[in-house]
């Protein structure tokens, strides 16, 4: 018995090794760090204990721009996804000709490197000296004017951030609710059919019951992502995201922890916990929502 | 009377399948408008990406207003990519610190995995509750002390320091156990009637049976790895350490001297173009195994 | 309301990709339904039964022919418009609803001056609930419900809207086999009470007889033979109706006409006059068989199982197509086996024979 269980602790071994270093010490560690006040990342040392980084991070506009940004990104892009993404899977599952098609290119983005592609973003977006860029000519033709949405107005810039965002987390989100559909019982419709549902009441009444579910975890993992928002903003608007004031909360932990502006590890930890604060609040919340809201 | 009644009610059906008929066709219509749209809106960065690759310098940056096609299409970007900045480089890096990475990963999970799944040992359970609430710790939250650690440990610029704290995946571990579950006891007892070992078992039965899965968590590791920018940015400010992402963003900040977008394009090809073909060639295997739990990043 | 099919066809494209073959699902149906009437699609599994009746309701458009209800040609029309009631075999009722939701629903689908007021609407839940004797359990959900009680729901829900045809998708093969019995009752009283036209699928030849008016039995895609119960069990135009419909199954026998006689192996069982010298399948229902210590056939008696009022005898024969040969014989009736061997006469009008080749049954003049 004794080498029997030796030999399972064995197996776990590197698992165990790598996540205590990796994962459970920094964890236990971020928390020290956050309460740590006046750490010197060069002396190792720090003055007191108190609560006095969050007040700091709190305070720091960088700070409160980057909350805004990002409860901004998060507003605006999780309803427009998982709505948008609803319609998609809808209409996809509704056709049978080039379906297989219509799918692999929708999930195209989901295995694209979100750097590069954002990249390919700016220059559509951005306007030089020498072009105003394809979208400004676009909007040139409708009879508007054109806006520098890379370094122009705030509205601008969130504009492309979102728009970015949606585009990136579509593929997931679309995939998700298809197989979501394509497991509701095919009778379900045929009934509804048979008794002359119109197609609305059948989505309202039918449909959308049937995967709420999948729609509300589709809603949590959002939420949840969206929070997390940072190599999109860097992709469009480059590493020095306080500048282009287009920073998120991560950004502004890593910009703490490191870069021009960096070695602050306490305030990045301070920022890191109220990040992790805020998505367990609104996940909890979200969580109770979906207990009343959903069916089964 | 009934005649009439009958006549009228005929007429009714012939109208009501005509504008039965009509609304189909033009439901239907709506869709594929609706769905071609959103997939122009998905292709259009690829297409623009390739065009403007394949543009010349001077071209492109002669159009005022950018043309949707070129008729003298050149390589000389992609040649200036590999040339004016590492573009190279930065590939070989990347697939190093993948290979390595999705390897040491897979090796580490299925151990882990066996051991939750197969071998019976005081205190496993416990273990398998505290792993899977590890699942729930965001990257963000640890990777501020990770960063000191491999800094203090003076693995800044190094693979090593790359590589280490991006191996483990809680998700993959829970994802092959459910696997690893599945496959019947008895062939483990008939497995140790004819004498065979555990790490026997574990190589010639479950591996095997499981290879779907592994394959899976492979490929979702490789696109996991390829995409990495964070922790790359964090860790290495030395070029010669730069991963593709940390790559194309310090070709797009000190790039080829002057802002040459039609290389930077060629070189934003050459990046997103493995993981395409890979998605081509396994897209089944991806979007079942996305499907089953993968997020972006 | 008369249901009339003219024809009817439907044909799908292989599943297989490579090859261009059409798999016919229903091939060429004529048959008309009278008014009120239960009738039951028996036929195994991929016969087309349920294809036909998704042809019916709407769910499938055919790929040639004619569909009526009463005069009205409905081939074309759009399952809603139809005015049927369908019962799926899963029953399909919607588990975030309650009964009385279920019920309710293709009632708030009404427009216009069709539209009903909430009151309406639940009067009329409320007396298809009562139809199907669901009264008291309207508020629940259908995963509270036993399967039977889900049986009713579904058939309340299609009922509530006063459909011109009622279909059912094998209503009983989700239910246990006492709730089958009652169930099918129940079906059979409702249909009884309504008089609605009512069509149901079925692979149970059991299920079929009991309660139909009249059977359609179907094989790939071709009706068989269309008949009152007792008439397809008593007349079956084929061996394969004669195979399909009773239990115990029928025995099959080879065996050849010679001379005016049929013989099963060396055996004369039957004259049958008139009827050309060829080889033939002989079936024998198993009430048809009389022990008969000059009776012609020969078996080797395998086993005697006593069931109460009857005693099957279980005998092999070689000619015999089955494994064994059961006959079914009253339980005073006296059995007596010499070396093993158990002789029978048989019942002429229990006994049916087929063409070897064509499978089709030659009549033969009964005395």
């Amino acid at each position: 018995m004794k080498t029997r269980s030796a030999k399972g602790w064995l197996y776990l071994l590197p698992a165990i090794l790598f996540l205590g270093v990796f994962m459970v010490y920094p964890l236990l560690d971020v928390f020290v760090y956050s309460v740590e006040e006046g750490y010197n990342s060069a002396s190792q040392t720090y003055f007191g204990v108190g609560l006095y980084n969050f007040s700091y991070v709190l305070h720091d506009p960088y700070f409160l721009q980057a909350l805004k940004n990002t409860l901004l990104l998060v507003a605006i892009t999780v309803p427009l996804s998982t709505g948008i993404a609803l319609l998609i899977s809808v209409a996809l599952s509704s056709i049978q000709k080039l379906k297989d098609l219509y799918q692999t290119v929708f999930f195209l983005p989901y295995v694209t490197n979100t750097l590069a592609v954002g990249l390919v973003f700016m220059i559509l977006f951005k306007k030089t000296a020498y072009s105003d860029g394809l979208i400004n000519l676009l909007i040139n033709t409708f009879g508007g004017k054109s806006v520098d949405f890379i370094d122009g107005p705030y509205w601008a810039k969130m504009f492309v951030l979102c728009f970015y965002t949606i585009w990136i987390v579509m593929p997931f989100k679309i995939l998700i609710l298809t197989s979501a559909l394509a497991s509701v019982n095919q009778d379900y419709y045929n009934a509804a059919k048979v008794d002359g549902t119109s197609r609305w009441r059948i989505f309202w009444k039918i449909t959308l019951p049937m995967i709420s579910p999948t729609v509300f975890y589709l809603v949590i993992t959002g939420f949840i992502g969206a929070f997390k928002a940072y190599s999109d903003a860097v992709a469009l608007f480059g590493t020095d995201l306080n500048a282009a004031g287009m920073n998120t909360i991560v950004g502004y932990v890593y910009d703490m922890l490191y870069g021009d502006s960096g070695g602050y590890p306490s305030y990045a930890s301070a920022a890191a916990i109220l990040l992790f604060a805020i998505v367990l609040t609104i996940t909890c919340i979200n969580l109770m929502v979906s207990k009343k809201k959903v069916y089964y | 009377m009934a005649k009439t009644a009958k006549g009228e009610l005929s007429y009714d059906i012939i109208r009501i399948e005509k504008a039965s008929r009509v609304r189909k066709k033009v439901m239907t219509t709506l869709i594929y408008i609706f769905l071609t749209i959103w997939g122009l809106l998905v292709l259009f960065p690829f297409y623009w990406m390739i065009l403007t690759s394949v543009k010349s310098y001077s071209t492109y940056n002669s159009e005022y207003i950018p043309k949707f096609f070129t008729l003298a299409p050149t390589l000389q970007n992609y040649v200036d990519a590999f040339t004016a900045v590492s573009l190279a480089k930065y590939f070989t890096n990347t697939i190093l610190f993948t290979v390595i990475t999705t390897a040491v990963m897979v090796i580490v999970t299925v151990l882990a995995a066996y051991a939750f799944a197969r071998l019976d040992f005081a205190g496993r359970d416990l273990t398998f509750t505290i792993f899977l609430s590890l699942m729930m710790i965001p990257n963000e939250l640890v990777i501020i002390t990770n960063f000191v650690t491999i800094t203090n440990a003076g693995l800044r610029n190094t693979f090593t320091g790359l590589i280490l704290p991006s191996i483990t995946s809680v998700f993959y571990i829970y994802l092959l156990r459910e696997n690893f579950a599945q496959i019947p006891d008895e062939l483990y007892y008939a497995a140790k009637v004819d004498g065979t070992s555990d790490f026997k078992y574990l190589m010639k039965v479950m591996v095997p049976i499981c290879r779907p899965t592994i394959i899976t968590i492979t490929i979702l590791k490789v696109i996991e790895c390829w995409n990495s920018y964070v922790w790359p940015r964090l860790i290495t400010d030395d070029s010669a350490y730069f991963l593709v992402s940390n790559g194309i963003q310090e070709i797009r900040e000190n790039g080829f001297g002057r802002e040459n977008i039609p290389a930077m394009m060629a070189a934003v090809v050459v990046i997103s173009l493995p993981l395409i073909i890979l998605f081509l060639i396994f897209r089944d295997k991806i979007m079942a195994g996305v499907s089953r739990g993968g997020t972006k990043g | 309301m008369k249901i009339v099919l003219d024809h009817l066809t439907k044909k799908f494209p292989s599943r297989n990709k490579k090859s261009s073959d059409e798999v016919i699902a229903v091939n060429d149906f004529t048959f008309e339904i009278p008014d009120g009437k239960l009738v039951g699609l028996l036929g195994p599994s991929g016969c087309g039964k349920s294809t036909t009746l998704n042809l019916i309701c709407g769910l499938q458009m055919p790929t040639s022919g004619k569909i009526f209800f009463g005069d009205d040609d409905v081939t074309k029309l759009p399952p809603e418009n139809r005015g049927v009631g369908l019962v799926f075999q899963n029953y399909a009722l919607y588990p975030h609803l309650t009964v009385r939701q279920n019920i309710r629903f293709p009632l708030e689908n009404l427009k216009g001056d069709k539209k009903l007021s909430k009151e309406e609407m639940n009067k009329k839940v409320e007396e298809a609930a009562h139809l199907v004797q669901l009264d008291g359990l309207l508020e629940r959900k259908p995963k509270e419900m036993s399967g039977g009680q889900q049986q009713r729901v579904a058939i309340a829900r299609a009922l509530v809207k006063m459909p011109r045809v009622l279909l059912l998708d094998e209503p009983l093969s989700n239910l246990d086999a006492r709730l089958r019995l009652q169930t099918r009752e129940e079906i059979r009283r409702i249909q009884k009470e309504t008089g609605i036209t009512t069509i149901f699928v079925t692979h149970d030849q059991e299920e079929a007889m009991s309660i139909s008016d009249m059977i359609v039995v179907m094989k790939d895609g071709i009706i068989q033979q269309i008949d009152k119960p007792q008439e397809v069990y008593d007349d079956p135009v084929n061996l394969f109706v004669a195979k399909f419909l009773g239990t115990p199954a029928i025995n099959v026998f080879k065996g050849k006409v010679e001379g005016g006689k049929l013989y099963i192996g060396e055996d004369a069982v039957l004259d049958v006059p008139g009827v050309e010298d060829r080889k033939v399948y002989i079936g024998v229902r198993p009430e048809g068989f009389i022990p008969d210590e000059d009776g012609p056939l020969h078996c080797h008696l395998n086993a005697i199982e006593v069931m109460g009022r009857d005693v099957s005898v279980v005998s092999t024969n070689e000619a015999c197509e089955n494994t064994v040969i059961r006959s079914i014989i009253p339980s005073d009736s006296a059995v007596t086996p010499k070396d093993g061997v158990v002789r029978f006469s048989l019942k002429p009008y229990k006994v049916f024979m087929f063409d070897a080749e064509t499978e089709k049954r030659i009549e033969y003049p009964a005395k």
